[in-house]
């Protein structure tokens, strides 16, 4: 058995019939950054949420191990427990549900998960402020309902900020760098390199090799239709850049 | 693994937790409704002759009046004959001098709803008037009132011990002319709490009245009065209970609230009666009128209220904003699940120059509920520069419940500003999604996003009722999602 985190194994899944993901195969080690990147409505974000667990989705071929187990068969918030974060693209708003007191839930379940005692409310709070730190997020943020009227920038910040306070095994980003100004995604390209660990990993969706200056990947993948049709290491983020999608269609008539 | 839609149906695994039936001796008045029956009570209570009297004039008024049918509720009709209008657990001695003397089996029953009466055990900062069936069994913490001047005592002892206060005032806010209900509930009253607070006292601790109706096939039709004299305050909490049967249950009661010049009453419901099985048998119909006046200038009349149980909720608590610059509010969370109904709102009517009102009302519906918001703001013609702001949110738990909103508004007099903003929004599974991706449960998604829309009325409940309405909450809608 390998020690992988994440082996996705010919993968295919659809909405109402609609093949989206057509054979998907990928694997994350410890310690990797990978990068997916591809035209709008390849299917990255579908791949993010059927990796996450969400409901509608019909898996119709394939396998997906995580840490050893068949993940597919975990309810989204066993796998969220296991370790696996999505900081999400479009992140949503909970009105009058306080964000602090939203986030210590989320960090207790994990930590009952892993048998570790839950922290009250003063251990938490000693906890945020160093991660507030470096995110160098406004205090004010977490005193507000989650994401209720939060700028577009901010919403992805506090998404990279959950993000450090759970410390998740792997970490999936969908398209965090969109909306960000170019300060911001600075800082938030900071905070996730420093949570990069030996043991942990992170699979960040972009359209932008922008964002690739600053998180490093050791993988690309280009997705296309469903397909992941070229693999490199960053310099294939720089030749899409470059050249377009296009250029990697022509002379892929048959998918890697 | 389940669908959207499917995924948000499917409620109710839970039981209520409060079904148990106390089995004690009583003694009761045959079932059915005349004017011996009322006679019976009346005697019973050792009442004076004028209010056997005022019970018999609102009697006669009753039977010329027709059941209302303008709410937004359905339900086969009562027979009003089959009710026992009188049930009272038997007492030894002539009825207990103090709390020692209660039967043992009813402080037991207390104590696993959670309210214990017995001296060493009592809730701190809470006096609660315990009302069994048709009777009050004991009240805490008068004497430590008394001594401020605070009258808190159960209805039937307010007649014997202050019949001039209750003559004075019974009926003053809600006569027996009013309506249906209010007319039954004037002749076959059994019981209930009475409250006096003089001039200038602070009440210095929450005041309460829990309910608990226990008998099959009885109805429970009790009577309230507060009065706030000028310069004073009160916070007074209502709870209740039933135990599950199969057949249905009435409750009618009436609540009269009177603030005097500066005076405040603060009112907080938290209604749990039971609500009927998953196909909707069973439960109480709970069809009451409550109502405060603000007599005096700068008096204020607050009510909060969640109410979760019942198979059927009818209720308007109003305000009468009679003193210029007098304030009313009504605060309310409805939540109904499987077969429950609800037709529940306010009424504000301004009268005095200066007056406000506010209206918050959260209206959540599951499984197959009806929740109506039903409220009617009206601006008389002297009421020079009244202002209202109302908000009625409504969120639907799955596909198959339903919310109505029934604003109506009179406005006579052209100084006043009247505000109504409405909402209504489904639990999105995208929120649900999204808490379950940070590893909370369904379960606990449901709960916090339900708690987060309802947070602006339980910021008004007295805090340790706050948690409690919050539990509630989830236990009401406990499976709604699955
Ligand atoms: N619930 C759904 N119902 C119908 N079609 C869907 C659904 N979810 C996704 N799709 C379709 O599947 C395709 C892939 O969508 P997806 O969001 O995964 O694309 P993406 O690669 O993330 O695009 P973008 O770069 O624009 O974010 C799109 O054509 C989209 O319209
Ligand atoms: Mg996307």
């Amino acid at each position: 058995m390998s020690n992988s985190i994440l082996e996705i194994k010919n993968l295919s899944a659809g909405v109402e019939g609609k093949q989206i993901l057509k054979g998907v195969s990928l694997t994350i080690n410890p310690g990797e950054v990978h990068a997916v990147m591809g035209p709008n409505g390849s299917g990255k974000s579908t791949l993010a949420a059927v990796l996450a667990g969400r409901e509608g989705y019909d898996i119709t071929g394939g396998e997906v191990i995580y840490n050893g187990k068949d993940l597919l068969d975990l309810d989204p918030e066993e796998r969220a427990r296991e370790g696996l974060f999505l900081a999400f693209q479009y992140p949503v708003e909970i009105p009058g549900v306080n964000s602090t007191y939203f986030l210590k839930a989320a960090l207790n379940e994990v930590r009952k998960h892993k048998g570790l005692p839950e922290l009250d409310a003063i251990e938490f709070l000693n906890l945020v402020k160093d991660k507030m730190k470096l995110l160098e997020l406004k205090d004010d943020l977490l005193k507000r309902s989650v994401n209720e009227g939060f700028s577009g920038g901010e919403k992805k910040r506090a998404e990279i900020f959950q993000m450090a306070v759970l410390e998740p095994k792997l970490a999936i980003l969908d398209e965090t760098d969109s909306g960000l100004d170019i300060d911001a995604l600075k800082i938030v390209s900071e905070g996730v390199n420093k949570l990069k660990r030996a043991d942990n990993a992170q699979l960040v969706i972009t359209h932008y090799q922008r964002l690739l200056n600053y998180i490093v990947p050791d993988f690309v993948h280009v997705l296309v239709d469903g397909r992941i049709v070229k693999t490199g290491d960053k310099k294939l983020a720089l030749e899409l850049e470059s050249k377009g999608y296009d250029w990697i269609l022509k002379g892929q008539a048959v998918p890697a | 693994m389940s669908t959207a839609t499917e995924t948000i149906e499917g409620l109710v695994k839970q039981e209520y937790k409060y079904g148990f039936v106390t089995d004690v001796e009583t003694e009761s008045a045959p079932p059915g409704l005349n004017e011996d029956t009322i006679r019976l009570i009346s005697a019973k209570k050792k009442e004076p002759e004028w209010l056997t009297e005022y019970r018999l004039k609102a009697y006669r008024h009753w039977l010329t009046l027709k059941e209302p049918t303008w709410q937004f509720v359905k339900y086969p009709p009562v027979d009003f004959q089959d009710i026992t209008y009188y049930v009272a657990p038997k007492q030894k001695t002539d009825g207990p001098k103090s709390l020692d003397e209660v039967d043992p089996k009813l402080l037991e029953t207390y104590e696993k709803l959670g309210i214990p009466l017995r001296e060493r055990e009592r809730l701190a900062g809470v006096a609660v008037d315990a009302v069994f069936d048709s009777v009050s069994v004991g009240t805490t913490y008068r004497d430590q009132l008394a001594a401020k001047g605070i009258i808190f005592c159960s209805f039937s002892e307010a007649v014997q011990e202050h019949p001039d206060l209750v003559k004075k005032y019974l009926g003053m806010v809600v006569p027996y002319t009013d309506n249906y209900y209010a007319a039954l509930n004037a002749a076959v009253f059994s019981d209930g709490s009475f409250c006096y607070i003089p001039k200038g006292v602070r009440c210095p601790m929450e005041l309460s009245t829990y309910f608990r109706i226990n008998a099959a096939k009885s109805g429970q039709f009790e009577r309230t009065l507060i009065v706030a004299d000028e310069g004073s305050y009160v916070s007074y909490l209502e709870g209740c209970t039933a135990p599950m049967r199969d057949e249905n249950q009435l409750h009618a009661a009436v609540v009269e609230l009177i603030a005097m010049d500066n005076a405040e009453i603060k009112y907080s419901t938290v209604q749990n009666w039971y609500p009927g099985d998953e196909q909707g048998r069973g439960g109480i119909y709970n069809f009451v009128t409550k109502r405060g006046l603000c007599k005096g200038r700068k008096s204020k009349i607050s009510w909060t209220q969640v109410e979760t149980g019942s198979a059927i909720t009818w209720k308007y608590p109003s305000c009468i904003l009679q003193g210029d610059d007098s304030v009313g509010e009504f605060y309310s969370v409805a939540v109904v699940n499987n077969m429950q109904q609800a037709d529940t709102g306010t009424k504000m009517v301004h009268i005095g120059k200066n007056t406000r009102s506010t209206i918050v009302s959260k209206g959540i519906s599951a499984g197959k509920g009806q929740n109506s918001y039903r409220g009617l703001v009206k601006i008389q013609k002297s009421a020079t520069n009244a202002r209202n702001f109302s908000q009625c949110d409504s969120m639907l738990i799955g596909n198959r419940c339903g919310a109505h909103t029934f604003p109506y508004i009179e406005v006579k007099n052209t100084s006043s500003s009247v505000e109504h903003e409405a909402t209504t929004s489904k639990i999105g599974e995208d929120q649900i999604f999204y808490c379950n991706q940070r590893g909370l449960s369904t379960q606990d998604a449901v709960n916090m996003i339900v708690n987060g829309f309802c947070k602006e009325v339980f910021k008004e409940l007295p805090m340790e009722f706050a948690v409690e309405a919050q539990k509630l909450l989830g236990v009401s809608l406990e499976g709604s999602v699955g």
